[in-house]
């Protein structure tokens, strides 16, 4: 695949390299003067220097060919733009876009941006991950399907404590598959009784999250 | 008509201004408050800021119940950026947005962002002034 990414900082240059190692054909373009030397100094051929944001770099870079166009600068506008000329003007197929802001996702992923991706929002998850005490953490998101994976601990005063799931009514568009209890997992049927400090995984549309909380007391 | 401005440089100034002046209700925005100083004196509208490029910024200039939205920072791909979050998140029906580039002034122009760039027009005037002179 011929790949071209936007944005030679420390993501932009990893990414490369990661690539490059996978024997795509990347190439990098990094507008400023001082780090383009050294980005091409170890990277070489691979790294042109200029603003992706400008169609005249895009041209000379061979936008046409590429089959993905990265765009990963630290700043959301820029990332932006990258993608939505690599598509219009370029037919690049598919752009992924680097958010620094995680409520920019919406607006982007309307502006038809393939894929968006959020450091902010999942370094936020990781980390709400390992506190302790009552949870409640989006792990993943399902673009697509408009769904969430959850997970959630069950706080002490649940309203599902001792209740088998079959006498639970769970919201209609939503899946418990999974429970983990004292770090045993449990593949959940309609007779599995809940306990408190149970780890609830749960996919769920979006609409449906708030309903699922308030059921099991983690609103 | 109620207007949010982002940006308040000279043409957000002086178009804040103008429209101030013939009866609008105006809201402009920068990063900088020593930016509203290049406002009239007599300049009666709000004057917000932060990052334009924010809905919770752009929610606080009245964008909610905006009429019409003009980006104009210096900034290009920040007045794409907030114009279409205007057009798309806010469903402003009139956006205009200041483009430097005019490459990217025309990919925008045809992804149905009003869009004026400065670089052509101000380059065709001074070209049609000079063409003048034998």
């Amino acid at each position: 695949m011929y790949i071209i990414i936007g944005g030679g900082g420390d993501v932009g240059y990893y990414l490369t390299r990661s690539l490059l190692h996978q024997g795509h054909e990347v190439l990098l373009l990094e507008k400023g003067h001082e780090r383009y030397q050294s980005l091409s100094d170890e990277l070489g051929q691979s790294v042109l220097k200029g603003d992706a944001c400008e169609a005249r770099i895009m041209d000379e870079a061979g936008a046409q060919r590429a089959d993905v166009v990265i765009a990963v600068t630290g700043e959301d506008e820029d990332n932006l733009v990258i993608c939505q000329m690599a598509k219009k003007r370029f037919k690049v197929a598919r752009t992924i876009a680097r958010l620094n802001n995680p409520k920019h996702e919406a607006l982007f992923q309307k502006l038809g941006i393939d894929v968006t991706v959020s450091p902010t929002k999942a370094i936020l998850s990781l980390i709400e991950t390992e506190l302790p005490g009552p949870r409640f953490v989006q792990l993943m998101t399902l673009k697509k399907a408009g769904l969430e994976i959850l997970e959630m601990s069950i706080p002490s005063l649940s309203p599902v404590i001792g209740k088998e799931l079959n006498q639970i009514n769970l919201p209609r568009r939503c899946n418990l598959v999974l429970i983990l209890r004292d770090n045993e997992p449990i593949f959940p049927t309609s007779d599995t009784t809940l306990q408190a400090n149970d780890d609830i995984y749960a996919l769920v549309t979006r609409e449906a999250e708030e309903e699922l909380r308030t059921i099991f007391g983690t609103a | 008509m109620k207007v949010v401005i982002l940006g308040c440089g000279r043409v957000g100034a002086t178009l804040a201004t103008q429209l101030d002046q013939v009866g609008h209700s105006v809201s402009i925005i920068d990063s900088s408050s020593d930016a509203f100083q290049r406002l009239s004196s007599k300049f009666r509208g709000n004057k917000i800021i932060g990052n334009g490029a924010q809905e919770d910024v752009l929610r606080r200039a009245g964008i909610e119940t905006a009429d019409a939205f003009a980006a104009v920072t210096n900034g290009d791909n920040r007045n794409i950026l907030a114009s279409q979050i205007a057009k798309e998140i806010f469903h402003i029906k009139k956006v205009v947005c200041r483009i430097y580039d005019p490459l990217r002034q025309r990919t925008f122009d045809e992804l149905g962002l009003e869009a004026i760039c400065p670089t052509t027009v101000v380059a065709d005037m001074l070209f049609d002034s000079l063409s003048g002179i034998r």
